[in-house]
């Protein structure tokens, strides 16, 4: 990204924020509500044109490349009164559209998806009976069904327990390490960036911290994102 | 005369053959309808379309158009249709570049159109006949189509079934998640449109047949049904087709038997099936 502004409205979301990421990295983005993160994401996403600056993924344009990119959603967008099977997401991921029936190799590569989440027993489960660790599997599938060469995940803890929290972090890593891709993930827990990525980007509108987490996790730089540290709770790790 | 009997009878089988367009139409339109909570949209187009059959009222009579040759000229149709067009494209503007919900935007337009309407069908002298009474189009008429209303409603049907089928997968995908399918390239601003535009024609030339004041119903309750029962949006998509024309037949036959109004006869065939999937549904 190159000095990127977001304006919503009168508000600016983003100012001049500019980082570049390397193959292979495993990048987590903190900082405050407000603070613009899922913004980032959706600019890198193609969902959001910057006021100014530029962003571009793999060399090309954010937005011109979605086959390489793996999205996961925050969940709270998740409508559960839709009629779908796990199955039936994971195969959008394939296929970029909507499934009226999944194909036998359609088919397969959906069940290796699950599969390598741990979630083959969900197949035929419909969305709206599974718990947050389930739908948080299902939706990592989706993403990295297609092999995509670069993981997005907004937020992807929220609601679910922390074992699958963990089983998430797991995943991503193997993933990572299979296939060489790169992994950016938005979270509100700093000890999942500090033990997970291996670069950490502290946003609050600018970028305060961009470096590893033993650069940028310090109580200087958080301060200056954050305001304050609360009871030190954030540094306990 | 038997039922089998008035199978024979012209306006009978024009009956049938809207009533089957309106269904397939409907029951497509009504799945995307009921999962973008967009019931109150069938109901607020219904009455733009009544808007728009006062305007097409007027100009057909205040122009001389009343005495042309061509049927479907004399229909006043032919302006209720891109006028519910415009409200539909209105609604999904305001939609997009206000704050404003879409219940309110589709109750700005309904009550505006309403007004309209009303405002129209005063104007124009009561002794003049246009072949089709206020009565009709607030209730249907489905047993007095005409060549015309069939030519119409096939018209329509062409072109919304071909956009409905032709972009399910993609409609499909936006209605789960917009933002879902936005990164995945799927043009869903765009979508929206186009399918707020097949339900405003839709609803146009099906309201002549079924009545304003049921077309909404029409347009959710097989496919609430359908829901109610469906594993999948597939499953939906197909059932509430299936749903939309058995209630149209079976209502149809009881109008015929019964000699009561076609519209109430299919609307309340519905909702008997509803009871019937939510009773299923619970089990």
């Amino acid at each position: 990204m190159h000095r990127v502004t977001v304006r919503l409205g009168e508000a600016t979301v983003l100012q001049d924020v500019s980082f570049e990421l390397a193959r292979g990295c495993f990048l987590a983005v903190v900082g405050p509500n407000g603070a613009g993160k899922s913004t980032l994401v959706k600019v890198a996403l193609g969902l959001v044109t910057p006021h100014s600056g530029h962003a571009a993924l793999f060399g090309v344009d954010a937005g011109a490349g979605p086959e390489r990119i793996g999205y996961v959603p925050q969940l709270k967008t998740f409508d559960r009164t839709f009629p779908a099977t796990a199955l039936e997401l994971v195969a959008t991921g394939l296929r970029r559209r909507w499934p009226a029936r999944v194909a036998a190799p359609e088919r397969e590569q959906a069940r290796a998806a699950l599969s390598r989440v741990g979630a083959e027993h969900l197949e035929r489960r419909q969305l709206a009976r599974l718990s947050g660790g389930e739908l948080q599997r299902a939706y990592l599938a989706r993403a990295l069904a297609r092999r995509p060469q670069l993981v997005l995940l907004d937020e992807p803890a929220t609601g679910v327990d922390f074992l699958a929290e963990h089983d998430l972090y797991d995943l991503l890593e193997v993933y990572q390490r299979d296939t060489g891709a790169t992994v950016v993930m938005v979270t509100h827990d700093l000890s999942a960036a500090r033990y997970h990525a291996d670069r950490v980007l502290v946003l609050n509108r600018r970028v305060h911290g961009f470096g590893t987490p033993d650069e940028v996790l310090c109580e200087s730089c958080l301060e200056r994102a954050f305001g304050h540290l609360g009871h030190h709770h954030a540094l306990a790790f | 005369m038997s039922l089998a009997d008035a199978l024979h009878l012209a306006f009978m089988q024009r009956a049938l053959a809207a009533g089957a367009l309106i269904a397939v139409m409907a029951g497509l339109l009504g799945v995307f309808v009921v999962q973008r909570r967009l019931s109150f949209l069938g109901a607020g187009l219904a009455h733009a379309a009544f808007g728009g059959m006062g305007l097409g009222a007027f100009v057909i009579v205040s122009s001389g158009l009343l005495a042309s040759g061509v049927g479907l000229l004399r229909h006043p149709l032919w302006i209720a249709a891109p006028f519910s067009l415009l409200a539909a494209l209105g609604i999904a503007w305001v939609r997009e570049h206000t704050e404003l919900s879409s219940d309110t935007a589709i109750g700005v337009f309904f009550a505006v159109s309403v007004a309209l309407g009303v405002l129209f069908f005063s104007i124009i002298p009561p002794d003049v006949n246009l072949g089709l009474s206020l009565m009709d189009l607030l209730f249907g008429s489905i047993l007095a189509v005409t060549g015309p209303d069939l030519i119409a409603i096939a018209v329509v049907a062409a072109v919304a079934v071909t956009f409905l089928l032709g972009l399910w997968g993609r409609l499909g995908y936006a209605t789960f998640d917009d933002e879902l399918a936005r990164t995945d390239g799927v043009p869903t601003r765009l979508l929206e449109y186009l399918l707020f535009a097949c339900a405003a024609l839709v609803i146009a030339v099906s309201s002549v047949v079924v009545g304003i004041i049921l077309m909404a119903a029409y347009l959710v309750i097989p496919a609430a049904s359908a829901r109610l029962l469906a594993r999948s949006l597939a499953q939906m998509t197909a059932l509430s087709v299936l749903l939309a024309l058995l209630s149209t037949v079976v209502g149809l036959a009881l109008s015929y038997l019964v000699d009561v109004p076609s519209g109430s006869a299919i609307v309340l065939v519905q909702a008997a099936l509803f009871l019937v999937a939510a009773a299923l549904a619970r089990r």
